[in-house]
């Protein structure tokens, strides 16, 4: 027999079971056991959660427990959690894998996700092919949509951050070159550097950012409320109607944003010429033109437009094959400025090198 | 072959199964869906009606088995046959999943335009006319954030309805409706079926639904993982051999 007494509610401390268990391992343990609870003012979940752990314990022993004794409430809510049996494999177990196991798992995922991403640059090669043949299914609009928010909505936050790349170059090259009196060669310095690869470098990481992650998003939430699916089922492909327009539009934006920043990054070194170093306006302008030629300038377009197609690819790739979940979006997202950055290291690393072997 | 020895099945399902990996969601499935029928697939939460769904509309393959079309099986058919077949589908999603960069009548238009030769104007009057058979005409320039979800719901059956498919595949298309909006829903399910002879494959768990517009459906059973049982659900009430398939019917009274 146990007597319950007073409050058996969320926030008060409930007894332990562990002398009542000593009790019933004993040799000599009982019959049945009878539940008293005359004296419970008042009772939530909380004293539910007692009674059904107090019930196992019963069931384990072999002893008969008598639930007369409780509030009719309790009884119908404790029949209630009874009702509908445990589903049989319904409970996930913690198994652990094996370290080897866990190795393999691992490398079939990235052998998946290369064969996956070589899949998707396949499938967008396709439908640019037959965007060439006037074929492909996407709409004007979008188009003309994506590329005035990739590339003109994109202009202010590439002016500043150009600009201020120009200035920290020369300010950086101003230092070296004062020792040798040979400051008019900042102007060179912002001019090759930025046109040939910063400006690009610097338009592409904005545009990881800012392009690649919603571009992830976009498609992301679109798979989320099955509106790729819509189209799937309605025989548009996606890859045309959404990847196509945005790689498109980012890769036709980016050359042009690349070649603004080169522009943007010259005025910062401009300014630190004429206005730290007092180098005569004129005499900075002929030097930038002397320095660069257009062998610079079609290697720096010819990055800004492999950032574009890169980072584009990346936000579209990741955004389609978005998992259904608010979580999923957000992994995809940072998985899409991620691997934009870092696409756009390693590219510009592969072409240095390519330029250097063909020697310009 | 089955084409000609059954003129009239629309739809057949042989010894399907679905599984992804090791997990096995249901096999042996087979069912023969007729022209013109309300065919409703039914079952528990979780049993898979909406995977049984999404494969049959071509979206998941099956791990073994067939889904004729008229005769003709989805899952053999080169990617153009698959295409074709899909233009007679029409497909309303269980959220709607309207493109949310374009308005209501655009939603609609995109397969119009993709698969006729219509001019705009008439596809924008064809646009309106399906926005108003399903009650929202005037709602041709909303996008579908600025309205609720039983419009989203109304406005996603327009565009499933846009080119007159002969299979509408509904996934729960009464759920977050209010009664009256779902009677009329069912209302208009039975009028398209009467004029344009549609065929509707239906995943509904609503009772009212299920005996005022279905004349012919399965019942998915969560723990064999397979289907229990075929045949017209008020027919099924009465005789159905599983008892679960009659629980079901009844809301669990028998």
């Amino acid at each position: 027999m146990i007597h319950l007494q007073g409050d058996w509610t969320i926030g008060q401390t409930i007894p332990e079971l562990t002398e009542l268990e000593r009790h019933l391992s004993s040799p000599s343990p009982g019959k049945s056991l009878v539940l008293d609870s005359s004296a419970v003012t008042n009772w939530d979940s909380l004293f539910l959660t007692f009674l059904t752990k107090l019930k196992h314990l019963c069931t384990e022993h072999q002893i008969a427990l008598k639930e007369e004794g409780l509030p009719p409430g309790v009884k119908r809510l404790l029949a209630l959690a009874e009702a509908v049996p445990e589903r049989k494999g319904a409970r996930r177990e913690d198994t652990k894998e094996a370290f080897l196991e866990r190795v393999g798992t691992r490398y079939l995922d990235i052998w998946h996700s290369i064969k996956d991403t070589i899949g998707f640059v396949g499938e967008v090669t396709l439908a640019f092919l037959k965007l060439l043949r006037g074929k492909a299914q996407f709409r004007r609009s979008d188009l003309l949509q994506i590329i005035q928010r990739t590339g003109a909505d994109a202009l202010p936050i590439v002016s500043l951050i150009s600009l201020l790349v120009g200035l920290i170059l020369a300010f950086v090259g101003a230092v070296q070159l004062k020792i040798f009196g040979a400051q008019i060669y900042v102007a060179s310095l912002v001019a090759i550097a930025m046109m040939r690869v910063m400006g690009a470098i610097m338009a592409g990481i904005i545009m990881a950012g800012r392009t690649g992650a919603a571009f992830a998003a976009e498609l992301g939430t679109m798979q989320v409320n099955e509106e790729v699916d819509a189209l799937e089922t309605l025989g548009i492909s996606p890859i045309e109607f959404l990847v196509l327009p945005r790689i498109l539009g980012l890769g036709l934006m980016m050359p042009l944003l690349g070649v603004y920043s080169v522009f943007m990054g010259m005025i910062g070194g401009l300014i630190v010429g004429v206005f730290m170093l007092d180098l005569n306006f004129m005499l900075y302008y002929n030097q930038t033109v002397t320095s660069v030629s257009l062998t610079h300038f079609w290697i720096g377009l010819f990055h800004s437009a492999v950032f574009g197609v890169l980072v584009a690819l990346m936000g579209c790739l990741k955004g389609i094959r978005c998992g259904r979940s608010a979580m999923a979006v957000g992994q995809v997202t940072t998985q899409a400025v991620v691997g934009g950055i870092i696409s756009i290291i390693v590219a510009t690393a592969i072409i240095t090198i390519l330029c250097n072997i063909v020697g310009i | 072959m089955d084409a000609a020895a059954a003129p009239d099945k629309w739809i057949e399902v042989r010894d399907l199964k679905i599984a992804f990996g090791s997990f096995v969601l249901m096999q042996d499935v087979a069912f023969t869906v007729h022209k013109g029928d309300v065919f409703i697939i039914m079952g528990g939460s979780g049993c898979g009606k909406s995977t049984l769904m999404r494969t049959m509309i071509g979206l998941n393959e099956p791990s073994k088995g067939k889904i004729l079309y008229k005769g003709q099986s989805f899952w053999d058919a080169d990617l153009e046959g698959r295409d074709l077949l899909r233009q007679k589908f029409g497909i309303l999603y269980q959220q709607g999943a309207l493109w949310s960069s374009m308005t209501l009548a655009e939603n609609v238009a995109l397969p119009l335009g993709e698969y006729t030769d219509l001019k705009p104007e008439q596809i924008r009057e064809l646009a309106s006319l399906k926005l108003a058979l399903v009650g929202l005409a005037g709602f041709e320039d909303y996008f579908p954030s600025q309205i609720s979800g039983g419009m989203r719901k109304r406005a996603g059956l327009a565009r499933a309805m846009a080119l007159d498919p002969e299979f509408l595949f509904l996934d729960e298309p009464s759920a977050g409706l209010d009664p009256v909006s779902s009677r009329l829903l069912d209302d208009l399910i039975l009028e398209l079926r009467e004029s344009l002879g549609t065929t509707f494959i239906v995943v509904t768990h609503e009772l009212a639904s299920i005996f005022s517009i279905g004349n012919n459906a399965i019942y998915l059973d969560v723990e064999t993982r397979t289907m229990t049982s075929q045949g017209d659900p008020k027919m099924l009430l009465r005789e159905a051999k599983d008892p679960k398939v009659v629980k079901f019917l009844t809301r669990g009274e028998k």
